[in-house]
C-alpha cells in the first residue's frame, strides 16, 4: 500500500501535527513517545478528525483534499479501526458487536464470521457479553469486528498494550497471522520496538507532532539503539 | 373505596400526564441530543429558554400560555380559525400546561444520558460503515435510553403535580379541566378537607410510585454502565 501525507496540519495539545510524507509497505508502523501525535494520525486517516489542512491519498483513493473541499465520510473510507481501548459497544453482545459492520451480502469464505473468529480464537465468546469478555478477548473481538467489515486498511492503535507478557506474544503471533492470511495493509501504533520488528515492514518515527525518520525496522531501531524503556 | 368522581379525576390526571409526556418525549429528546452533541449559534439562547420554565415562577409561565393560546393570543387566534381548535380552558390547555412545565426536566436528564456516550463508540460505528441515522439508533440512543427513561419518568411526576400554569391556562373546571392537584386546591377552598386529604393520599402514592421507578431505573443504569 502507500499512503500519501502532503501539508497535513492539525493543531495538537502541546505542539501542531504537521506531516509531509509519502510511505509504502504492507504494515506501516506508527514509533515514538506517548503523545506525539500517533493516535490522531490514526484519527486522521480514518477521518474521526478534521484538520486545518490535508490531502490524504491511500493507494490512489483521495480521502481528504481540504484545498479541494473533499473529504470522504469516515463510513464510506473503507477503514478498519482497532482503537487502543477496543471501544466495544456494551449494549451489544459479541456477536452483534462482530456482525455490526459485517458486509453480508458480499460474504466470502475469509470473511465470514466462523472463520474470522476462529483465526482469532474467539469462537468460544460469541454466545456471552462484552462483560465476560477478559482484556485480550475484548482485544480480539475489537480487531474481528474491524475484520468483519472486510476493510481496504486496518488500523491498529497499540492493540498490546494493555497485555501482560504471557498474553503480549500470543497476540503477536494472531495479529501475524491475520496479516498473512487477511492480506489487508496495515497501520500499527506502539511503543515497542520489538512488536514493530515482528510485524512491520517500514516504520515512521515520530516526536512531537512530526514524522522525524523513516525507513525498515532495522535500519530505524539500530541506527538509534532504541528500545521500549527510552520511550516511557 | 374510591368514589366515582376520585376515579374520574385520578383517570384524566394520569391520561393528560401521559399524553404531555408522549408529546415532549421525541422533542425533548431531539433537542438534548442536539444541545449534547451539537455546535451551533444561538445554542446557549435554546439552553436558557429551555430552562425558563425551572426557574420562573409556574404562575408567570401560565400567564404567557394564556396570552400565548387565548382566543385573542397570537398562536391560539391562528389555531381557532385555521384549524378550529380551542386551547384555553380545555383539556388541551392542562396538557399544554404539563408539557411546558415539564419539558426542562426531560431535556436536562436526556442531555446528560447524550454527553455520557462515549463519543469514540459513534467514531468507530462510523468506521463500520454506518451513516448518521444508523449510529444514532444503534448506539447514541441505545446507550443513552436509560437516561432518557429516568428523565422520562421525572418529567411526567412533574406533570402530575403541576398546579400554577394550569389553573391560569386551564382553569378548574370540575369533569372538564380538574387535575389532582386543582381539586385538591377546590376541596380546600370549600372546606372539604376530607376530600382532599384522600386525594393529597392518592397524589403522595402515584408521586413516591413515579420517583421510585425514577430511582431504580437511574441505579440499574449506574450498575450497568462500563
Amino acid at each position: 500500500m502507500k499512503l500519501l501525507f502532503r501539508d497535513v496540519r492539525l493543531p495538537l495539545a502541546n505542539f501542531p501535527l504537521i506531516l509531509d510524507e509519502e510511505v509504502e509497505g504492507e504494515v506501516i508502523a506508527l514509533f515514538g513517545p506517548s503523545g506525539s501525535g500517533k493516535t490522531s494520525i490514526l484519527d486522521l486517516i480514518a477521518g474521526l478528525r478534521a484538520p486545518v489542512s490535508a490531502f490524504i491519498a491511500f493507494n490512489s483513493t483521495v480521502l481528504i483534499d481540504t484545498a479541494q473541499g473533499l473529504s470522504l465520510a469516515p463510513s464510506q473510507r473503507g477503514i478498519g479501526y482497532v482503537p487502543q481501548d477496543g471501544a466495544l459497544f456494551p449494549h451489544l453482545s459479541v456477536r452483534a458487536n462482530l456482525l455490526y459492520g459485517s458486509k453480508r451480502s458480499h460474504e466470502d469464505a475469509l470473511f465470514s464470521l466462523e472463520h474470522v473468529t476462529k483465526v482469532l480464537e474467539i469462537a468460544h465468546t460469541l454466545s456471552g457479553g462484552i462483560r465476560t469478555l477478559s482484556g485480550g478477548e475484548k482485544q480480539r473481538v475489537a480487531l474481528a469486528r474491524a475484520l468483519l467489515s472486510q476493510p481496504q486498511l486496518l488500523l491498529l492503535d497499540e492493540p498490546l498494550a494493555s497485555l501482560d507478557d504471557a498474553l503480549k506474544a500470543k497476540s503477536l503471533a494472531l495479529l501475524q497471522r491475520v496479516r498473512e492470511e487477511f492480506c489487508i495493509p496495515m497501520v500499527f501504533v506502539s511503543h515497542s520496538a520489538e512488536e514493530v520488528t515482528a510485524l512491520c515492514d517500514k516504520v515512521l518515527f515520530l516526536e512531537r507532532g512530526q514524522i522525524i525518520r523513516s525507513g525498515s525496522p532495522m535500519e530505524i531501531f539500530a541506527e538509534r539503539n532504541i528500545t521500549v524503556l527510552e520511550l516511557r | 373505596m374510591l368514589t366515582p368522581e376520585e376515579w374520574q379525576i385520578i383517570g384524566f390526571t394520569l391520561g393528560v400526564a401521559t399524553l404531555s409526556t408522549l408529546l415532549i418525549l421525541p422533542v425533548g429528546t431531539l433537542l438534548a441530543w442536539l444541545l449534547a452533541r451539537g455546535r451551533w449559534r444561538g445554542k446557549s439562547v435554546v439552553e436558557t429558554f429551555v430552562a425558563l420554565p425551572l426557574v420562573m415562577p409556574p404562575v408567570a409561565t401560565g400567564l404567557i400560555l394564556l396570552k400565548l393560546f387565548g382566543r385573542r393570543g397570537l398562536v391560539g387566534s391562528w389555531l381557532e380559525q385555521v384549524l378550529g381548535i380551542e386551547i384555553v380552558f380545555t383539556w388541551r390547555a392542562v396538557v399544554l400546561a404539563m408539557a411546558v412545565m415539564s419539558f426542562p426536566l426531560l431535556v436536562r436528564a436526556a442531555r446528560v444520558a447524550f454527553e455520557e456516550v462515549n463519543p469514540r463508540l459513534e467514531q468507530i460505528a462510523r468506521t463500520l460503515g454506518a451513516g448518521e441515522l444508523r449510529v444514532f439508533f444503534t448506539v447514541t440512543l441505545p446507550l443513552a435510553a436509560r437516561g432518557i427513561a429516568a428523565g422520562t419518568i421525572l418529567a411526567f411526576a412533574r406533570a402530575l403535580g403541576e398546579f400554577g400554569a394550569t389553573i391560569l391556562v386551564a382553569g378548574n373546571i370540575p369533569g372538564k379541566t380538574s387535575t389532582l392537584s386543582l381539586s385538591i386546591y377546590g376541596f380546600v377552598q370549600l372546606g372539604q378537607d376530607t376530600a382532599a386529604f384522600r386525594l393529597l393520599a392518592i397524589s403522595v402514592g402515584i408521586a413516591f410510585a413515579a420517583v421510585w421507578v425514577s430511582e431504580y431505573v437511574m441505579r440499574s443504569r449506574g450498575r450497568r454502565a462500563i
